[in-house]
């Protein structure tokens, strides 16, 4: 074990020693006891393997999809998320004072709540001014004196800390409207346990596991009905929100149901979720999505993220919502002056935990003071950025004409404004860039309602940056730590296998119906699916083709007839159809790499491989949970695979034409993983129905756009061929018929073969068989509309005979049987698809806004 | 006097709707100066759910939702209001506007009610130029009435009444640069005048009886709701004041209701769950009962 003056040493020459620095050293100079046992496990480690463990870690929460910012944006925004693996560590008894602070701090906001949504005696006594609620954009009128059935108001609260060189943790600011982050704690700590467990063997890490619990709980015990089994849901306002990953994770870590707005509506004075077996009552809603955003009839109109009527629901008392409508008002800075008053107002009490130093510019000598002393302080609003503006500025950031403006701002309103005290972070150790450094850090503590009081995760999100800067947030950048609240000695040793475990009893959850929102991107993702691998193997055979027969090109060759078949397959007119142009159609042809390499890489171009792709993936990310965990790791790969080709210069089709074989191995990948973990229910019969659905009209398309017109007997080989390679049915074809390839057997197998899985025959009976399988509502006819489509389409294909749809015009040469055949099997299918997603996947309705205006 | 109010809506859509909430701010309250004697909502299609409120000013509101398919949606509403004709005062109390303004400021808990509409809204916030438009009539010394008076007179030469112009999501900066709109917009402005000068005003929503021209019949549904400001002078309280018609509102204006802006207390709000497109048809008959 190395001692304590090589560890001494260590992090004497990489942290600065300050004066004042309290995190890592005793009074007496020596290295707190947590710290000198870590860094022993540590060095036991060696610096090496702790380098190749961060490596893992990244590679393994980038797996897990962990990203912050958009996940699907296709100018690929999203950023992986980082985690430091030296964590933060926080001793027994210095949470024994932070943990009393917070809860302390909860219980104040709840009463703080409880009183401006209610009496407002803080008002009428003169404790707080009223313009810091009034003029609050959280406060929301329509909630005023509306009677909520629990004691406690506030269900969650989190606090962000900085600890000062005084060595205390100071409250930075607080957060009620929809506290995020306990999710991303979680997951870190599941990357540590993981990759690192070995550092947890000497330290006594309290788990986290118990606050989910609480929360669990405390969630259960909100319904105002049903509560014996209460149906909960976390309402998000969907995955382009940059913490979406967070609401799919919570929603799977606590077996909770995902969804959006419009898969909500409010009848009869409840909530209701819509699902493909129709509405079901909602208890609970756990709520992310921004309060104003969330009732368009009586709150923010123009809001699609919400549920018209929600706020009539609460008012009746028939649902709960956690934090409440209204709760982000107390996350208000201009509260921290008048907060001791407020504690002495109904404790009687001092605040246990210091809040950083803030000015409220509403009174004319702390507007003053702030004026004087921009460049000291941070400026920031009472309320949070509302679409993108930024709430906090470091006054030293600004020019002096920005200051100046700034200035304006806040006499103009200074009710909005508050100047906040820069303290200095204490830097503590990280691992940064493959080294021992010293990082600023910020800690986010979390907190959830139980019985009358708060349970506080013994742990949390610390997140650092080597700037010293005070503002430290996800969407800024920052890298995070796991925080490790260490127990003290008589507690129980929390072995790390049991750092995730929870005490959720399994006998809760229960079966619950497919949300017809998740229904309809399992539909998509099947029909993506579906859609991406047919593409890719029609414009590779096109390119083979072309590549193969390299000769000038002739208007009766089959080269025009396949390159207009990938146009028309893959919709992305005018393609090979340039024909107004005779330049630029001679050009076209003459060079037509161009234009194939577009509709493979051009993500901008609607119909094109990376356009699908992309559609694919924001499909299988708004149903991110329904996933197993391997299947994420298919993905990503698939991804990066594809970014690289598309990186690539072009010039070589032979690879081209190998990164699509790459590509479909990878999507029949995708497709093993979900037929090996995906349960045969609801939804894999709907995401099955999208994929058969997608793969029929491939094939009439593709049947149609090559045999509009009979050709010349080497012209047709050349495009049986390509169409049996394009489906990739030319070794069942040989193997099935033994005999050279011709049109009437060419149509048997693909169209009639009721055996084989690639036929129309064989996939419209399956589609048959899903849709009958659909729930039905009561009083329907013996078969509902789609139904009767797909029947018929199923009559068509039993009754067709190959000989007689091969038979073509001797005049115009065209296949007339063939073409008429196809175009009603097309809209019988089209009205089909279009028929089920209208009656099952009810939520893509559209809200309107209805106003009077007559005025005189 | 006896007034009695008929005031339909009628919103006719393109296709059925399946789903409509809505909020009704139609039921005139009780003030000093009237008393509802008699309401009555009607609606067509028939509500699933009908339920009344108070909301966060006093104001009775009703929600209710069609869960049924309709092609068209009819609120109608009948009211009779006892108007009481009460004096207007020989003389207002002669406090100068700037000790309202003080007297409130400095308050602690006392003008609660009335502090809360001291400070502008999305709409009525200042846009450049308000303050110095405002500041002509407030000029120091005067008292809170006389230029709350000479204020609307201004607004009433300086503006001109268009219907058609404006909808009600115009922003003042558009009013004030093309001098025209309708009762909103000049209650909006001379609101958004009031907050300027730190001083508190709110925005009445209600209906005013016209007069058909001397020897004609008055025709039915000409008129319409109507809009002003109510203006705080401690001593007297809230003080209507009517803009577009240059005057302190007398017994032929009937409130319904009040807030801070228009979009605290809309007449007929709704969202229905369809991307259909609607016709709005509105008639407004305000007559006098006779006893």
């Amino acid at each position: 074990m190395p001692d304590q003056t090589a560890i001494h040493s260590l992090l004497r020459q990489t942290i600065p020693a300050l004066e004042t620095y309290k995190e890592l050293f005793s009074d007496d100079n020596t290295i707190r006891p947590d710290w000198q046992t870590f860094f022993s496990s540590l060095h036991q480690l060696g610096y090496k393997e702790l380098q190749n463990r961060t490596i893992d870690i990244l590679r393994l929460l980038k797996e897990n999809g962990v990203a912050y910012n958009i996940y699907n944006d296709p100018s690929g925004q999203s950023r992986p998320w980082e985690l430091d693996p030296i964590p933060q560590l926080i001793a027994a008894n210095e949470w024994e004072t932070i943990n009393a602070g917070l809860v302390q701090r909860a219980e104040l906001f709840n009463l703080l709540l409880k009183d401006i949504y209610g009496p407002q005696t803080l008002i009428k006594n003169g404790v707080i001014p009223q313009e810091l609620i009034y003029l609050h954009p959280g406060f929301i009128r329509s909630c005023v004196n509306i009677k909520l059935p629990s004691s406690q108001h506030l269900t969650l609260y989190a606090a962000d800390m900085a600890r000062g060189n005084d060595g205390r943790l100071w409250i930075i600011s607080d957060r009620t409207q929809a506290p995020s982050g306990s999710g991303y704690a979680l997951e870190n700590r599941f990357a540590m346990s993981s990759v690192l467990p070995e550092l947890f063997s000497s330290l006594n890490v309290k788990r986290l596991s118990p606050y989910f619990d609480s929360l669990q709980h405390a969630l259960t015990s909100m319904a105002p009905h049903n509560t014996d089994n209460p149906r909960i849901v976390i309402l998000t306002p969907g995955p382009d929100n940059e913490t979406y990953f967070e609401h799919s994770y919570l929603a799977a870590y606590l077996g909770l149901t995902l969804v959006q707005g419009n898969d909500l509506m409010v009848k009869d004075n409840y909530v209701w979720l819509k699902t493909i077996d129709g509405l079901e009552k909602v208890d609970v809603i756990l709520r992310r999505v921004d309060d104003i955003y969330c009732d368009p009839l009586e709150l923010k109109s123009d809001s699609l993220l919400g549920v018209p009527g929600l706020v009539q629901a609460v008012r009746k008392g028939n649902v709960a919502i956690a934090n409440p409508l209204g709760s982000s008002i107390v996350e208000n800075p201009g509260f921290v002056p008048f907060l001791p008053a407020v504690a002495k107002h109904f404790f009687d009490k001092e605040l246990i935990m210091p809040t950083i130093a803030t000015w409220w510019c509403g009174q004319p000598t702390e507007m003053k003071y702030v004026v004087e002393n921009l460049k000291k302080l941070v400026v920031r609003k009472i309320f949070r950025n509302v679409a993108g503006v930024r709430s906090t500025v470091d006054g030293a950031s600004l020019s002096a004409k920005q200051s100046e403006e700034l200035i304006r701002q806040i006499k103009a309103n200074p009710y909005l404004y508050t100047g906040q005290e820069k303290i200095n972070f204490s830097p503590i150790p990280s691992w940064l860039d493959g080294k021992l450094q010293a990082a600023h850090s910020l800690f986010r503590g979390f907190l959830v309602s139980h019985s009358d009081s708060y349970v506080t995760m013994p742990g949390g999100l610390t997140r650092t940056t080597k700037e010293s800067s005070f503002i430290i947030s996800n969407q800024l950048g920052g890298i995070s730590k796991d925080t490790w609240v260490l127990a003290s000695g008589d507690e129980d040793e929390q072995p790390v296998h049991l750092q995730l475990a929870s005490d959720i009893s399994p006998g809760k959850i229960h079966k619950r119906s497919l949300p017809s929102h998740t229904a309809e991107n399992l539909f998509w993702v099947g029909r993506y699916t579906e859609r991406v691998i047919n593409n890719a193997r029609l414009q590779r055979t096109v390119m083979q083709h072309i590549l193969k027969n390299n000769k000038p090109f002739t208007n009766e060759g089959s080269e025009i007839i396949l390159l207009r078949a990938a146009t028309q397959c893959t919709y992305t007119f005018p393609g090979f159809f340039e024909e107004n142009d005779a330049v630029k159609t001679r050009e076209l042809y003459t060079n037509p790499w161009k234009e194939l390499t577009d509709i493979l890489y051009n993500e901008k171009r609607n119909g094109s491989l990376s356009y699908n792709l992309t559609l694919l993936k924001t499909a299988v990310y708004g149903v991110r949970n329904f996933w197993a965990q391997d299947t994420w790791r298919v993905l990503l790969q698939m991804e990066e695979e594809w970014n690289a080709a598309k990186a690539s210069p072009h010039t070589d089709h032979l690879r081209m034409i190998s990164t699509m074989d790459a590509l479909n191995t990878s999507m029949f990948a995708f497709l093993g993983m979900n037929r090996e973990s995906v349960r045969r229910e609801q939804g894999w019969n709907i995401m099955d129905m999208g994929r058969k659905l997608e793969q029929s009209l491939y094939i009439i398309g593709l049947l149609q756009s090559v045999f509009q017109n009979k050709q010349e007997e080497q012209v047709e080989h050349e495009l049986l061929e390509s169409v049996m390679i394009a489906s990739q049915s030319l070794i069942t074809y040989r193997y099935t018929y033994r005999d050279h390839l011709q049109l009437p057997l060419v149509l048997e197998l693909l169209m009639l073969d009721n055996n084989y899985p690639k036929s129309l025959a064989y996939l419209i009976k399956k589609i048959k068989r899903y849709v009958s399988d659909l729930p039905k509502e009561g009083k329907e006819l013996p078969l509902s509309a789609h139904q009767r489509f797909i029947q018929e389409a199923d009559s068509l294909l039993k009754l067709a005979d190959a000989n007689t749809l091969a038979q073509y015009d001797k005049t115009s040469k065209e296949y007339v049987q063939l073409n008429k055949f196809l175009d009603k099997l097309y809209s019988l299918l089209s009205d089909t698809a279009m028929l089920v997603s209208k009656t099952y996947f009810k939520h893509s309705q559209t809200q309107k806004q209805l106003f009077t205006a007559n005025l005189i | 006097m006896l007034y009695s109010v008929e005031h339909t809506t009628r919103y006719q859509y393109h296709e059925q709707v399946s789903l409509c909430h809505n909020i009704a701010a139609l039921a005139p309250r009780d003030t000093d100066k009237q008393i509802c004697k008699a309401f009555k909502l009607i609606i067509t299609p028939s509500p699933e759910i009908l339920e009344e409120y108070v909301d966060f000013y006093g104001n009775k509101l009703y929600y209710f939702v069609i869960e049924q398919e309709h092609e068209a949606l009819t609120v109608t509403v009948k009211s009779q209001i006892e108007r009481i004709n009460k004096e207007a005062p020989a003389s207002y109390p002669k406090q100068s506007w700037e000790n309202v303004r003080d007297l409130i400021q400095a308050s602690a808990g006392e003008f609660i009610e009335e502090r809360q509409f001291i400070h502008p809204t999305e709409i009525t916030v200042a846009i450049p130029g308000i303050k110095k438009y405002a500041e002509q009539s407030f000029v120091t010394g005067k008292s809170m009435f006389d230029a709350v008076i000479d204020l609307i007179n201004r607004i009433h030469t300086d503006f001109t009444f268009t219907t058609g112009f404006t909808t009600t999501s115009t922003p003042l900066s558009v009013v004030m640069k093309e001098k025209k709109g309708v009762c909103q917009d000049f209650a909006h402005l001379a609101i958004s005048c009031m907050h300027a000068m730190g001083l508190p005003a709110r925005y009445v929503s209600g209906y005013i009886e016209t007069l058909p021209p001397e020897g004609k019949e008055k025709l039915a549904g000409v008129d319409a709701s109507h809009a002003w400001l109510s203006v705080f002078i401690p001593g007297a309280g809230w003080v209507d004041f009517d803009p577009t018609n240059n005057k302190i509102p007398d017994e032929q204006y009937i409130t319904v209701g009040w807030g801070r802006d228009y979009f605290d207390i809309v007449p007929l709000k709704g969202v229905i769950m369809s991307s259909s497109r609607h016709e709005l048809s509105v008639s407004v008959d305000v007559k006098r009962v006779e006893e």
